[in-house]
C-alpha cells in the first residue's frame, strides 16, 4: 500500500497547513496508523479536537469523511447495512406472473440491487479514499461493540446472503471516545491509543492566534494564562480548548486589548458551565495570591 | 531503515524486557500488542526519541491513567545513558557545553565566570538559578539540575538508598520555596504599576510552573545516575508503583491521595451512566394489559404484539455508616464522596460518621455542589467522639439503632465502612442482625486486606456474620466493582 505520509513531521506541517495544529504525539500516531493501516483510538476531555483531527486528516488527504455518530441502541441496520424489503416486497410481487422459480427470486433479491449501505459498509466499499470516523464509541453498548471489530482488523463486513465484502483501499479510522465508559479489550488491541489532553501553554496559544487571526499576540497571551490558572483549581469541568477559543473571540468583540479582573469574571461564564465552577474561579482569581499559599508569607 | 545488524538483537532484548517490566508494573500488555509495538518501531527513525516514544505508547498503554507507569518505565529503560551520568567524580565541572544542552552561561546572563571548568561557589549557582527560573531559560535550568544533583545529592556508587532521599537532600539545598518567594517580590518590584492581584496570580503561576519543570529534571537526572550504577531492571523494579486503580486506600502516600482524588471524578461519571443504564434495560415491565388490547385491534382482536409497561424499579435508599478513625479515614472519605456524587442514581443518600460516637453528617452535603468541601466539613464539624476518639463499633451502632434505627425501611440499602477493629470494645452485633431484618441489605465494606480480617481487635467476621456480604475494598478498582453490585 502507498503509504499517504512520508515521516511525522510531514504529517505535522500538512496539519498545520489545514490550521489544526497537532504536537509530537498527534502526529507520530497518525503517521503510524497510516503506515500500519491500524484504526486510531482517540480520547480525551470534550472540546480538544478529537472530532477535528478526523475531520482535518480528511482535509489533508482530499478525503471523504464518512461519519458514524454512535448513541445508546445503534444496531446493525443503522451501522453496516440493511436489506431494503420494501423494494424487495415490490420485486416478488413483479415476478408472480412470471414463472419464474424459487431460486431465481431468492438470488435476486439478494443481490447488491437491494443492499442499503450504511457508513461502515459505504467506507469499506468507496472507491475514492475516504476518512472513516466512529464519534462517541463509548456510547453504544458494549455488545454493539462487537459490530465493529471485523471492520476494524480486517477492513472487511461479511454479509451472510452475500458473502464478504473486502475494502478496496484501506481507510483511516478514528475512534473517539469521552472515556464514559471502558472499551473492551478486543476493541482496545486492534487499536492505536491516543490520548489528547488539554494542549499545553505555548500550543495553546499558538491555537488561539491561528483561530483567532485578529486577536493579538499579547491577549492571546493573557488568555492562555488565565486558562492555565483555572486549569488547575478542582473543578467539575475545566474549560476546553474551544472554550478558550469561545472566550477570546468574545474578548475580542467587547473590545478588550488587556484583561482586568472584573473583565475576567464578568466573562467567565463562557469557559466555565458550572455555577459551582464559576463562583470558585472568581473567588480564586480575585484572591489576594499571598492568602493562598500558606508557604509564602504576606510581603509588605 | 538506518539500524545496524547487531544493534537491532541487542534492541530486540531491550524491548523485551522493556515489556515484561510493564507487564510487572500491572499494565495489561498482550501479546498482539506486544508484535504491533516491534511493528511500529521499524516504521519510524530511531534516533527520533519523542516518536520512538510515542510510537510504543500508541502500541501499548490504552489507558491514560496507565501514562505515567509507562512513563517511568520508559526514562529507565531507553534514557540516555553514558559518561555524563556516571557516579565517579563528585567535583565533575559545571558542563555546559553539553551537546543535548547548547546553553552558553554568558549569553545567558550569568556573568558569575564560572562556566568554563572550576566549581561555583554555590552563592553563583542560586544566582544562576534564580536567573534561569526568572527567564525561563529551559536549557539552562537543565544544566543547573544536573549540577545541583553532582552537588548536593552526594550519590555514591552502590548506596542501597531510593532515588527519594537524594532528591529530598537536593532540594534542601536549593532550598526552592525561598526561591519563588524572592522571584514573586523581585517581579513586583519591577514591575511598573502596581500588580493587580490577578496579575500577581499569574506571575506566580508562571514561576511555579518553572519551579515545578526544575523538580522534575532533578527527579529524571537522580534517575539517570541510578540506573546507570545499578543497572536497568534494578531500578525499574525499585521504581516500581501500584497504578491509581490499584492504590491502598489505608497507605497511600500524598501525592497518590492526590491522584486518587483526580481520579474519581471520571469514575463517578462513568457509575452513573452504568447504573442509570442497567437500571433502563435488562428487565422489562409487566404486560400493559390495556395497551395490548388497544393494539390487539389492527390484528383483528388477537393479541399478537403484546406490550409491557415502561419499567420503573424503585430506586434504593442508601444509608453509608462511616468509620472516621485515622487508620481507615481516607478509605471513608473516598467511598463517602463516590457514593455522594452518584446520588442521582438513588432516591435518597443519609450518611452517618462514628468514631466512639455517631453523627449524621447528610446536612453537609445537601446542596452542596462542592463535594470536597462538605467532606471537609465532615472531618472538622461532625461530633463523632464520645468518651476517648477510639473506635467503639459496638457503642456506635447502638446509638444508631436508637437514633436511627425505625427509619430502616425494607427500601433501605446500609453500607457499613470500617476495619472492625474495636479496641475489644464489646461488639453488639445484635444491632447488625436486627438491621439486616429491617433493611434490604446490608454490606459491610473492609480496606483491610482479607488475610488479616479477624486477627487481633478486628471482628469482621462476627458482624460479617449478618450481613447480606463483606466485601474487601483496598483500592478504587475493588470499590468500583462494589458499586456495580448496588441497587
Amino acid at each position: 500500500m502507498d503509504s499517504r505520509f512520508d515521516s511525522p513531521d510531514a504529517v505535522r506541517s500538512r496539519l498545520r497547513d489545514v490550521d489544526y495544529l497537532s504536537d509530537d504525539a498527534i502526529a507520530g500516531v497518525v503517521f503510524l496508523a497510516d503506515r500500519l493501516g491500524k484504526p486510531i483510538l482517540v480520547e480525551g476531555p470534550a472540546g480538544t479536537g478529537k472530532t477535528q483531527l478526523a475531520k482535518s486528516v480528511a482535509e489533508i488527504l482530499g478525503a471523504r469523511l464518512i461519519r458514524l455518530q454512535c448513541y445508546e441502541g445503534l444496531d446493525e441496520s443503522k451501522a453496516l447495512y440493511e436489506w431494503n424489503y420494501k423494494k424487495q416486497l415490490l420485486r416478488i410481487q413483479a415476478e408472480r406472473n412470471n414463472e419464474s422459480t424459487w431460486e431465481d427470486i431468492e438470488t435476486d433479491i439478494f443481490s447488491d440491487e437491494f443492499l442499503l449501505t450504511r457508513p461502515l459498509l459505504e467506507a469499506i466499499r468507496s472507491d475514492d479514499p475516504v476518512v472513516l470516523l466512529i464519534d462517541e464509541v463509548d456510547r453504544v453498548e458494549i455488545e454493539t461493540e462487537a459490530l465493529l471489530l471485523e471492520i476494524l482488523s480486517d477492513y472487511q463486513v461479511s454479509i451472510p446472503e452475500l458473502g464478504t465484502i473486502t475494502a478496496k483501499q484501506i481507510p483511516m479510522v478514528f475512534l473517539t471516545s469521552n472515556n464514559t465508559r471502558e472499551l473492551s479489550e478486543a476493541l482496545k488491541r486492534r487499536c492505536l491509543f491516543l490520548h489528547i489532553d488539554y494542549p499545553d501553554m505555548e500550543r495553546e496559544k499558538e491555537i488561539v492566534l491561528t483561530r483567532v487571526p485578529e486577536i493579538t499576540d499579547n491577549l492571546a497571551d493573557q488568555v492562555t494564562r488565565i486558562v492555565r490558572s483555572i486549569r488547575q483549581l478542582e473543578l467539575k469541568k475545566s474549560p476546553s480548548v474551544s472554550e478558550t477559543i469561545d472566550w477570546a473571540r468574545t474578548l475580542l468583540m467587547l473590545g478588550i486589548e488587556s484583561i482586568t479582573e472584573a473583565d475576567a469574571i464578568d466573562t467567565l461564564n463562557i469557559l466555565l458551565k458550572y455555577q459551582s465552577d464559576i463562583t470558585r474561579a472568581t473567588k480564586e482569581l480575585s484572591a489576594d495570591t499571598t492568602q493562598r499559599r500558606p508557604g509564602v508569607p504576606r510581603t509588605s | 531503515m538506518t539500524i545496524a545488524e547487531p544493534s537491532q538483537s541487542s534492541m530486540l532484548d531491550l524491548l523485551t524486557g522493556f515489556i515484561l517490566e510493564l507487564r510487572a508494573a500491572g499494565l495489561p500488555v498482550s501479546l498482539t500488542e506486544n508484535l504491533d509495538a516491534m511493528n511500529a518501531i521499524t516504521h519510524i527513525p530511531i534516533e527520533d526519541r519523542n516518536a520512538f516514544k510515542y510510537a510504543l505508547a500508541a502500541t501499548l498503554v490504552k489507558n491514560n491513567a496507565h501514562w505515567r507507569a509507562f512513563e517511568t518505565v520508559f526514562e529507565v529503560y531507553f534514557s540516555l545513558r553514558g559518561p555524563a551520568y556516571s557516579l565517579g567524580g563528585g567535583d565533575e565541572p559545571l558542563d555546559l557545553d553539553d551537546d543535548d544542552t547548547a546553553a552558553n552561561p554568558e549569553a545567558a546572563g550569568a556573568g558569575s565566570g564560572g562556566g568554563g571548568g572550576e566549581a561555583l561557589t554555590p552563592e553563583q549557582m542560586a544566582e544562576m538559578l534564580f536567573k534561569a527560573l526568572q527567564q525561563g531559560d529551559n536549557a539552562m535550568l537543565r544544566a543547573l539540575a544536573r549540577q545541583a544533583v553532582t552537588r548536593y545529592a552526594g550519590m555514591e556508587p552502590g548506596r542501597p538508598v531510593g532515588g527519594t532521599y537524594y532528591l529530598y537532600r537536593t532540594l534542601r539545598n536549593l532550598d526552592l520555596d525561598n526561591v519563588l518567594e524572592q522571584l514573586m517580590s523581585q517581579a513586583k518590584e519591577q514591575a511598573p504599576a502596581p500588580l493587580t492581584p490577578l496579575e500577581e496570580r499569574l506571575e506566580q503561576d508562571e514561576f511555579q510552573s518553572r519551579v515545578d519543570k526544575l523538580k522534575q529534571e532533578i527527579e529524571s537526572e537522580i534517575r539517570r545516575r541510578l540506573v546507570a550504577d545499578r543497572g536497568v531492571e534494578a531500578m525499574a523494579k525499585t521504581l516500581r508503583k501500584p497504578l491509581p486503580e490499584d492504590v491502598d486506600f489505608m497507605h497511600a502516600s500524598r501525592d497518590e491521595l492526590m491522584g486518587l482524588r483526580k481520579a474519581i471524578y471520571p469514575l463517578t461519571r462513568k457509575l452513573a451512566v452504568r447504573l442509570a443504564r442497567k437500571r433502563r434495560h435488562g428487565r422489562k415491565g409487566p404486560l400493559d394489559f390495556r395497551n395490548t388490547v388497544r393494539h390487539s385491534l389492527s390484528y383483528g382482536g388477537v393479541p399478537a404484539d403484546p406490550k409491557f409497561r415502561y419499567p420503573r424499579p424503585a430506586k434504593p435508599e442508601i444509608f453509608v455508616i462511616a468509620d472516621i478513625s485515622g487508620s481507615v479515614a481516607a478509605f471513608a472519605r473516598f467511598t463517602l464522596q463516590l457514593v455522594h456524587a452518584i446520588s442521582g442514581q438513588f432516591s435518597r443518600v443519609r450518611s452517618f460518621v462514628f468514631i466512639d460516637g455517631i453523627d449524621e453528617v447528610t446536612r453537609f452535603f445537601e446542596g452542596v455542589e462542592d463535594i470536597s468541601l462538605a467532606i471537609h466539613r465532615v472531618n472538622t464539624e461532625a461530633d463523632v467522639v464520645w468518651v476517648d476518639g477510639h473506635s467503639d463499633y459496638g457503642h456506635a451502632f447502638e446509638v444508631f439503632w436508637d437514633k436511627y434505627g425505625r427509619e430502616i425501611s425494607p427500601k433501605t440499602t446500609i453500607l457499613i465502612l470500617g476495619d472492625a477493629r474495636n479496641n475489644y470494645h464489646s461488639s453488639q452485633s445484635w444491632v447488625i442482625k436486627e438491621m439486616s431484618k429491617k433493611a434490604r441489605h446490608v454490606y459491610w465494606l473492609n480496606p483491610e486486606p482479607k488475610a488479616y480480617w479477624d486477627t487481633g481487635d478486628s471482628i469482621v467476621g462476627e458482624y460479617g456474620a449478618h450481613c447480606d456480604g463483606t466485601y474487601e475494598c483496598r483500592n478504587l478498582r475493588q470499590l468500583e466493582k462494589f458499586v456495580e453490585v448496588l441497587e
